[in-house]
C-alpha cells in the first residue's frame, strides 16, 4: 500500500518536473566563428553566412534568424540564392552542392535542406574537370551554371539538380569558337567568373583564369563576343545596363568592355590600375552601380600596393570625385551593395561587408559614408570575452539610464534604419528586460540588451582611464592625414590587441535596484562604479590591501599592481568609478559579490578575500586564507604554463648547444653528434610516450591553492541564535573550507561616521575538500534569500525569518544543506562520487510551471565539466534532471557559462559567439519568424512546367501542371512530407 | 563474507588459513585419537582426544579447566599449528580445525585472560565502532543465525590492528574479479596508485572485443594500496564504490576515486588471475545456499595455488554491502565546524581574537560521543579532543568575558587555529 502511494508520488513528480524543466538550444548570439561565404537575396531581404564548419545562417529584420547545418563538416565556400525563390544553393568545399529551402510550417519558417548533388563527369576524368569553381543562379530560377576547374560550364537544372548535359559548355566549344593566335598559345585555365547579362538572360559572360571572357548564348548555344583580357582574372561584372562588362585582375588592374560589337577582338575601352606605379595586389572582386542622376559608383576590393599597404584589407569606393579606401579590421570574405527601389534596382543604399571577424554596413546615402550599426552579427569578442555576468529583469528606470549613456557612445553611426528587413518577427515582445554584461581583456564592460533573439549592443565601459597604460591615447585617432594616399578610413570594432593584459576583467557584478556596479580584474583591481547621468572629472582614490596579513616567506613572482592615475579624469556620462581596491599581492580577483544594501563589497583572489565599505571608502576585514606550504599560490598567473615552455626551450637548447660546441671544437667525431642525435629522441619519444596517468589520492591540506577563494556571499541570516537575524558575510575557498563573519552595520542615521565591523563567527572545514562553488541561504520556506533591495523594491517576497534557515554549500563534489544556526549537516546530494562529474557552475533559478500560471519552484541550475547540465530540487538537494549540453572536451565553453535567474543560459560555442539556452518551459528565447515567398510580376505569372525527372523520383504520374485539380492532389500528397522539395514549386506555380 | 587483511605483524595470516582449509574434510590419520599436550603457566597434562567426535568448543574448555584444576579461571586457549605459530582456539570451528590438523599431536596453551593484552580496554573507541562495524557486517552479509550466536568470532585479534582493506562481496562477484576496500580514515598513508587508459579484451557472444578500459598504472611504493597487496599494476578498473566505470573517461575515473577516497572500494580485474578468491561452494557443489553458509562462518579463503576455476559467466551485481545506507558511509560526513560565537570584531587597523571556543563537531548519528558536552578553550593548543560533541547556541557568559580580550597575535592565533582544525 505504501509503495504504492509512493509510486502514485512519483509519477505526479514527474509530471511536474515535465511541466517546468524542458532543454533546449534556442539561439546563438554573436558573429558567426571563421566565416566563408556570404549571400544576400534583394527580393527576400536576406542575408546568408556560411562558416569554415558548414553552417549557414539567414538574417533578415532583427529578430529574424535561421540556421543550417550541413552534415559535412567542411567549409562553405559559396552561397547563392535562387532568384525571386526561397532557396538557396551553397557550394561546400568537398565540391557538393546544397539546396536549401525556407518552408512554413504551423505559421513560422524553418530552414531545411531538400536536396544534395555532386558533379559527375564523364566516365575516367580527372576530378579537376568537375570541381566547382563558380556558380551562377540563373535569373529565371530554373538554371544553375556551373564553371568548373576544368574550364567547363555545367548546366544544372534547380531546385531538383538535374543535369542537362545536352546544354552544358564545354571547353572544346569554347576554344573551337576562339581564335587561333589566342587559343594556340594559352590554356584557357579554369573558369573564374560566371555573369548573367542584366537586360538579357540568354547571355552570359564567361571569365577563364587566364583572362579571357566569352559571352555565351545560351538559347543558340555559341559563342557571342570574345574578351582577350592578357592579366589573370579575378572577377567579373556586367552592368546594369548591359552595355559593358568590367574586368578585375590579380595585378591591381581593372578593365572595361564595350559588350555587343560583333567584332570579336573589341579592343579594351578602359584599363586602369587604381593604386599604381608600384606593383599592386589583385582587385578580388568589382562592383559598378548607376545612380539615378549622377555618376555610378564604382566598388572594389583589394588592389592596394603590395609593398606599403599590402596587409591592409580595403574596399575602395568611388563616386564622382569621392574615393574612400575603407580599412577594415581583418580579411574580406565578400561584400554585396544593397539598393533602393521595389524592384532593388535603385540607388545604391548601403554596401554590406563581411570580414572574418565582423560585419560591417556602411550608409552610402549620407555624407561622410557613415556606419550603420548592426543589430546583429555583432562581434562579441572585438576583443576577447574574459568572464561574462547575466541580471535579468531590469528596472525599466536603469534600463534607460543606461541605453541614455549608451546613446551618447553612439553618435558616429548613421542615423540610418537597418538596411535589412526580410521576413516578419513573430516572437512575441520579451517579457522582461534583461542585461548580459561581458568583460574583456582590454578593461571593457559591454553591456547586451539580452531581452530577445538579438544580442543588442547598449552600452560600452572602459576602465582603462582610471589607471597608467602603455598605451599612447593618441594612438588610436587613426584620421588619415590630408592628402594621403590611398585615402584610408578605418572602420570596423575588431580590436583584439590589448595594451595591457592586467587591465583584464574578471568578475563583474551589478545591483540593478541602486545602479552600483563593481568590476574587478587581473592584477587585483576591485573598482566600484556609480551611474551617473553626467560626465565628471573625478580622482579615483586606490586602497592597498595587503592579503597576506603578514604571512612571511612568500615572493610574488607574477605581475605588478596597476599604477593608477593620481590626476582627475574626466568620465564621460554612465558608469564612472568612485571607489578602488587594490590587492596586494596583486594576483586576479577569484570572487567578487556587492550588497548595495548594506554599501559593502566583498572580494577574492587566491591569498584571501576582504570586505570593503564603499561608503566610508575604508577596509573592514582582511583575512588570509593562505596555506603557509602553498608556494604556487605565490606564483603569477600563467607561470606554471610557462616553466613547461621554460624546460622545454632548455632541454633544446642545451641540445644545440651540445651539438655547437662539438663542432666549435673541431671534435669530428660523428658518433658523438649521433650520440647528442639519439639522446634529443629519446627526450622527444619519451615526451610523447609517457602514459596519460593520473594520481588518486586524497585531497590533503597541502595541495596547491587550497586558499584560493571561490565564492562570496552576503546573507541576513541567523548565524549566532535562532532568534535574531544579522548581517553575514561567507566565503568558500579551493580547499573546502567555508568562513562565515557576522557583520555589524550601524543604523541608517550614522552609517557614514560609524564603523562596520566584522567578526568571524563561523568555520566550516569540508571533510572532502573539494573546492566550494556556491553557498546559498535558504529561508524557512526552503527558498534562497531574495537579492539585496528585492523586497525594499516590493519585487521579492520577504524572507520567511520565523522558520529555521538553511545553509546550502555547493562543492564541486556535493550539494549539502547544514542547519542554521548551529551548523550540522541535515542532508547532501553527492554527485562526483556516482558519476565521476564535478560542479563547474552553479546558479540559483526560478522555474516556472507551464500548465498552471501560479506554480513554480527555485532550483539549483549546475553545469558539470562533463557538459551536463543539471536541476537540482530547493531544499531537498534531489536531482530533478540533466540535460547533455556541451561537449566535454570544450572547457572554455565550459567555463563561460552563465545561467538566469529564470532557467536560461549562455555559454560561448566560438570566441564570438553564445549559444543560448533553456532549461525552463515558460521563459524561452527563440527566434519565430516567416519569410513569404516574394511575389514578383514577371516570375508568379509565368508559368513554371514541373519536370518529369522530379515527379516520377516521388512516385507521381506525368501530369499537366496546369490543372488545378492534379495541382491540389500533388498537394495533398504532400503535405507532411517535410523533406520533398517540391511543395513549395508547386506552391509557387500556383501563386 | 569478509576477509580481512591485516598489516602487520601477522601477515601470513591468509595463507595459513587457507591451508586449514584444505585440511579441512579430509581424514588422514589412521587411528582415531588425538594427542592433546596442554600447558597452563609452567604446568602440562596430556590427554586424547577421539578425532570423530571431539565434541565442542565449550565442551572442551570446562575439559580443560578440570584438568589444569581451573574451575573459573577465565582463560584464552591457543594452539600450535604445523608452521608452529600460535593460532586461537575460541569457537566450534577453529577447535575442529586444530583437532583435525593435529599431527601427530595437539599443542594447546593456556593462558589467563588477565594477562593477556586485553582485547577491547585498550582500544580506542574509534577502534571498538570499527571492530563492531566489522561483525555488523560480517552478520548482515553471511546473514546466518549461526554466526549471530558466536558474537567472539575471532580468528586472530582485530583489534589490536588497523584494517586498512578488504576483500568483499566474494560471494556475489565472478571469481575473476576483486572487489577491494581501502580504508584511507585514520591513517596518514597515501592511498598511493595511479590509473591510466588502455584496452580491455572483453569476450562477447560475437567473439573477442576490444573496448577501452582504465588500468593501475603505478603502485606508490609504501602506499596504501601497495602495501594490502590486493591491488597489482595492470589490473582493470571495473567499479568505483559499485559504480560501473564503463564509458567513463580517465578523468571521470579519477574525480570518482578522488571523491571516495575516504572510503574507497574498487573493483578489479586483475591482472595476474592466480590469486583468485576462490569459491569453496562452487568446486563441491551447485548449492549456492550451503556454499555461502558455509564460508559465512569459516571465513573465505585465498587460494594461492589454485587457479580459478571458470566462472566468467557470473554477472556482476550491484552489491549490497557497498551501497549508501554503509555504516562507514557517514566517515565523508565529518566536517568540521568551527563556531565562533565570541570574537571580537575586527577592523583595519588592528584585528582582535580572543580564545575562542571552539568545537569539533561530529555529526555522524551513531557516534556515542556526540551526546558529551566538553567545552575546550584551546589557544594554541595542538592536540584538539579528537571527539567533542556540543551546542554551544547559548554563550553569553563566555562571549562577554572573552570579548575584552585582546590578543596582539590574534591572527596567528586565528591560522593555527585553522590548522588544528585542519589536523
Amino acid at each position: 500500500m505504501r509503495r504504492f502511494r509512493r509510486h502514485g508520488h512519483e509519477s505526479q513528480r514527474d509530471r511536474l518536473k515535465q511541466e517546468l524543466f524542458h532543454f533546449n538550444k534556442t539561439v546563438e548570439h554573436g558573429f558567426p566563428h571563421q566565416p566563408s561565404a556570404l549571400g544576400y537575396s534583394p527580393s527576400l531581404q536576406l542575408l546568408a553566412i556560411g562558416n569554415r564548419s558548414g553552417a549557414i545562417k539567414l538574417y533578415g529584420a532583427p529578430g529574424v534568424e535561421f540556421m543550417g547545418l550541413h552534415d559535412e563538416n567542411a567549409a562553405v565556400t559559396q552561397v547563392h540564392f535562387l532568384p525571386h525563390q526561397v532557396e538557396l544553393v551553397t557550394l561546400l568545399d568537398d565540391n557538393s552542392l546544397h539546396m536549401w529551402t525556407l518552408r512554413a510550417h504551423k505559421g513560422l519558417s524553418e530552414l531545411l535542406e531538400i536536396g544534395r548533388f555532386m558533379l559527375t563527369g564523364p566516365p575516367g576524368a580527372p576530378p579537376s574537370v568537375t570541381r566547382v569553381t563558380a556558380v551562377l543562379a540563373h535569373s529565371s530560377g530554373e538554371l544553375l551554371l556551373l564553371g568548373t576547374e576544368g574550364g567547363h560550364v555545367f548546366v544544372v537544372e534547380v531546385p531538383g539538380f538535374r543535369e542537362l548535359e545536352e546544354r552544358n559548355i564545354s571547353l572544346d566549344q569554347v576554344s573551337n569558337s576562339v581564335p587561333d593566335d589566342y587559343i594556340g598559345r594559352r590554356n584557357l585555365e579554369h573558369v573564374e567568373a560566371l555573369q548573367e547579362n542584366p537586360v538579357n538572360p540568354n547571355q552570359v559572360v564567361i571569365g577563364y583564369g587566364r583572362g579571357l571572357m566569352i559571352i555565351w548564348d545560351l538559347e543558340k548555344q555559341r559563342a557571342i563576343q570574345h574578351i582577350p583580357a592578357t592579366q589573370q582574372l579575378e572577377s567579373v561584372w556586367w552592368t546594369e545596363d548591359g552595355s559593358y562588362i568590367l574586368s578585375s585582375h590579380s595585378d591591381g588592374s581593372y578593365c572595361r568592355w564595350m559588350v555587343g560589337a560583333e567584332d570579336v577582338n573589341e579592343e579594351e575601352e578602359k584599363s586602369d590600375i587604381p593604386y599604381g606605379h608600384f606593383p599592386c595586389k589583385a582587385i578580388s572582386k568589382i562592383v559598378q552601380l548607376p545612380t539615378e542622376k549622377g555618376p555610378p559608383f564604382l566598388l572594389f576590393s583589394g588592389g592596394m600596393p603590395r609593398a606599403s599597404y599590402g596587409d591592409r584589407h580595403c574596399i575602395t569606393v568611388i563616386q564622382n570625385k569621392t574615393q574612400v579606401a575603407l580599412d577594415l579590421t581583418s580579411r574580406i570574405i565578400d561584400f554585396f551593395v544593397i539598393r533602393d527601389g521595389p524592384k532593388h534596382t535603385g540607388d545604391p543604399s548601403a554596401l554590406v561587408v563581411l570580414v572574418e571577424e565582423e560585419l560591417v554596413v556602411i550608409d552610402l546615402q549620407t555624407e561622410g559614408w557613415p556606419v550603420i550599426q548592426t543589430p546583429y552579427l555583432v562581434p562579441l569578442h572585438s576583443s576577447a570575452i574574459t568572464c561574462s555576468h547575466h541580471i535579468s529583469t531590469i528596472p525599466i528606470k536603469l534600463w534607460e539610464r543606461v541605453i541614455a549613456a549608451g546613446e551618447l557612445q553612439n553618435t558616429h553611426y548613421s542615423k540610418k534604419p537597418w538596411p535589412i528587413t526580410g521576413g516578419q518577427n513573430l516572437a512575441p515582445d520579451p517579457p522582461q528586460r534583461d542585461l548580459l554584461l561581458t568583460g574583456h581583456e582590454d578593461g571593457t564592460v559591454c553591456f547586451w540588451d539580452a531581452s530577445g533573439v538579438c544580442l543588442y549592443p547598449m552600452y560600452k565601459l572602459s576602465t582603462a582611464a582610471v589607471f597608467h597604460t602603455d598605451a599612447d591615447p593618441n594612438d588610436n585617432m587613426n584620421q588619415g592625414t590630408e592628402g594621403e594616399w590611398p585615402p584610408f578610413r578605418k572602420v570596423g570594432c575588431f580590436d583584439p590587441y590589448s595594451d595591457d593584459p592586467r587591465l583584464g576583467i574578471q568578475k563583474i557584478h551589478l545591483c540593478k535596484y541602486s545602479g552600483y556596479l563593481t568590476v574587478a580584474g587581473t592584477a587585483g583591481q576591485i573598482l566600484v562604479l556609480e551611474l551617473n547621468d553626467e560626465a565628471a572629472e573625478q580622482t579615483v582614490e586606490a586602497k592597498v590591501v595587503d592579503l597576506l596579513q603578514g604571512q612571511e616567506g612568500f615572493r610574488w613572482k607574477g605581475h605588478t599592481r596597476l599604477d593608477v592615475r593620481e590626476e582627475p579624469v574626466l568620465f564621460p556620462p554612465g558608469f564612472q568609478p568612485f571607489a578602488l581596491v587594490q590587492c596586494q599581492p596583486p594576483a586576479v580577483v577569484t570572487a567578487l559579490t556587492l550588497h548595495s544594501e548594506w554599501k559593502l563589497v566583498a572580494f577574492g583572489t587566491s591569498h584571501g578575500f576582504g570586505l570593503y565599505d564603499y561608503q566610508q571608502k575604508n577596509n573592514v576585514l582582511i583575512k588570509c586564507t593562505l596555506n603557509p606550504s602553498d608556494q604556487l599560490a605565490m606564483e603569477g598567473p600563467l607561470s606554471r604554463v610557462k616553466s613547461i615552455k621554460k624546460s622545454l626551450r632548455q632541454s633544446f637548447r642545451r641540445m644545440r648547444r651540445s651539438r655547437v660546441s662539438l663542432r666549435k671544437h673541431h671534435v669530428n667525431n660523428a658518433a658523438k653528434i649521433q650520440d647528442a642525435n639519439a639522446r634529443l629522441e629519446a627526450e622527444l619519444a619519451e615526451m610523447e610516450l609517457a602514459p596519460v596517468q593520473r594520481k588518486i589520492e586524497a585531497r590533503s591540506s597541502d595541495d596547491s591553492f587550497t586558499g584560493l577563494v571561490r565564492t562570496l556571499y552576503f546573507a541576513d541570516t541567523f548565524l549566532s541564535d535562532s532568534s535574531h537575524n544579522t548581517p553575514s558575510l561567507w566565503a568558500g575557498t579551493n580547499g573546502g573550507c567555508v568562513f562565515a563573519f557576522m557583520l555589524r552595520l550601524p543604523p541608517v542615521e550614522h552609517r557614514a561616521d560609524e564603523p562596520v565591523t566584522a567578526q568571524p563567527a563561523k568555520e566550516i572545514q569540508l571533510m572532502h575538500r573539494a573546492p566550494v562553488v556556491g553557498i546559498v541561504v535558504l529561508d524557512g520556506h526552503g527558498a534562497p534569500l531574495p537579492e539585496p533591495l528585492e523586497v525594499a523594491h516590493d519585487l521579492a517576497r520577504s524572507p520567511d525569518l520565523q522558520g529555521s534557515h538553511h545553509l546550502l554549500v555547493i562543492s564541486e563534489e556535493q550539494f549539502k544543506v547544514f542547519t542554521l544556526p548551529k551548523v550540522s549537516a541535515k542532508m547532501k546530494l553527492k554527485l562526483t562520487a556516482v558519476d565521476g562529474s564535478r560542479v563547474r557552475r552553479v546558479g540559483v533559478a526560478w522555474f516556472g510551471s507551464s500548465r498552471s500560471e501560479d506554480y513554480g519552484e527555485s532550483g539549483l541550475v549546475v553545469l558539470t565539466n562533463q557538459g551536463d547540465l543539471h536541476v537540482v530540487s530547493l531544499p531537498g538537494v534531489k536531482m530533478q534532471v540533466q540535460y547533455p549540453c556541451i561537449r566535454r572536451e570544450d572547457v572554455s565553453g565550459i567555463a563561460s557559462c552563465v545561467f538566469t535567474k529564470h532557467g536560461q543560459g549562455f555559454y560561448l560555442i566560438s570566441p564570438s559567439e553564445f549559444e543560448r539556452f533553456s532549461l525552463s518551459t515558460r521563459h524561452v528565447v527563440e527566434p519565430r519568424c516567416l519569410v513569404e515567398v516574394p511575389l514578383h510580376s514577371d516570375n508568379s505569372t509565368k508559368h513554371r512546367p514541373l519536370h518529369d525527372g522530379f515527379s516520377s523520383a516521388h512516385g507521381n504520374a506525368r501530369h499537366d501542371s496546369e490543372d488545378p485539380e492534379v495541382l491540389q492532389e500533388i498537394q495533398k500528397s504532400l503535405e507532411g512530407d517535410q523533406t520533398s522539395f517540391l511543395e513549395n514549386n508547386v506552391k509557387s506555380a500556383v501563386a | 563474507m569478509v576477509l580481512p587483511a591485516l598489516l602487520q605483524p601477522n601477515s601470513r595470516l591468509g595463507s595459513r588459513m587457507s591451508k586449514q582449509q584444505h585440511y579441512r574434510t579430509p581424514l588422514r590419520l589412521p587411528d582415531n585419537v588425538v594427542e592433546v599436550k596442554s600447558k597452563f603457566e609452567a604446568e602440562y597434562r596430556r590427554f586424547a582426544l577421539k578425532r570423530n567426535s571431539p565434541g565442542d568448543f565449550q565442551e572442551f574448555y570446562r575439559l580443560l579447566q578440570t584438568i589444569h584444576h581451573i574451575p573459573g579461571v577465565d582463560v584464552l586457549l591457543g594452539y600450535a599449528d604445523v608452521h608452529g605459530d600460535l593460532l586461537p582456539i575460541n569457537n566450534d570451528d577453529n577447535f575442529l580445525k586444530a583437532v583435525s590438523l593435529a599431527s601427530p599431536l595437539l599443542r594447546i596453551i593456556i593462558s589467563k585472560k588477565e594477562d593477556e593484552p586485553g582485547v577491547f580496554a585498550t582500544n580506542s573507541l574509534q577502534r571498538r565502532k570499527k571492530g563492531l562495524g566489522l561483525t555488523g557486517l560480517r552478520t548482515t552479509v553471511s546473514g546466518s543465525a549461526h554466526s549471530k550466536n558466536k558474537p567472539g568470532l575471532m580468528i586472530g585479534l582485530p583489534q589490536n590492528f588497523r584494517q586498512i582493506s578488504s576483500i568483499i562481496d566474494v560471494d556475489i562477484l565472478p571469481e575473476t574479479h576483486r572487489r577491494v576496500r581501502l580504508h584511507k580514515h585514520g591513517t596518514n598513508k597515501p592511498l598511493g596508485f595511479y590509473i591510466r587508459d588502455g584496452v580491455s579484451v572483453r569476450v562477447t557472444p560475437q567473439g573477442v572485443e576490444k573496448v577501452p578500459g582504465v588500468f593501475i598504472s603505478r603502485l606508490v611504493r609504501g602506499g596504501l594500496a601497495e602495501s594490502t597487496g590486493l591491488l597489482g599494476v595492470n589490473d582493470e578498473i571495473l567499479e568505483v564504490n559499485g559504480i560501473d566505470v564503463t564509458g567513463k573517461s580517465l578523468d571521470q575515473v579519477t574525480d570518482m576515486m578522488v571523491a571516495n577516497s575516504h572510503n574507497l572500494i574498487v573493483t578489479v580485474k586483475p591482472a595476474n588471475q592466480r590469486n583468485n578468491v576462490v569459491h569453496r561452494g562452487s568446486k563441491t557443489s551447485v548449492g549456492n545456499c550451503g556454499s555461502v553458509g558455509s564460508v559465512g562462518s569459516t571465513g573465505s579463503t585465498l587460494s594461492h595455488d589454485s587457479p580459478s576455476p571458470a566462472s566468467q559467466s557470473n554477472p556482476i551485481t550491484a552489491s549490497n554491502s557497498i551501497a549508501e545506507g554503509d555504516s562507514d558511509n557517514e566517515d565523508d560526513d565529518r566536517d568540521l565546524i568551527l563556531e565562533n560565537d565570541c570574537l571580537t570584531p575586527f577592523d583595519s587597523h588592528h584585528i582582535t581574537n580572543s580564545n575562542n571556543t571552539n568545537l569539533y563537531d561530529r555529526d555522524s548519528p551513531t557516534s556515542i560521543l556526540h551526546s558529551t558536552t566538553v567545552r575546550t578553550p584551546l589557544p594554541q593548543s595542538i592536540s584538539l579532543p579528537n571527539s567533542v560533541g556540543a551546542s554551544l547556541s547559548d554563550n553569553s557568559t563566555t562571549m562577554s568575558t572573552l570579548n575584552g580580550n585582546t590578543a596582539s597575535s590574534s591572527h596567528e592565533n586565528m591560522r593555527e587555529d585553522g590548522n588544528i582544525i585542519t589536523l
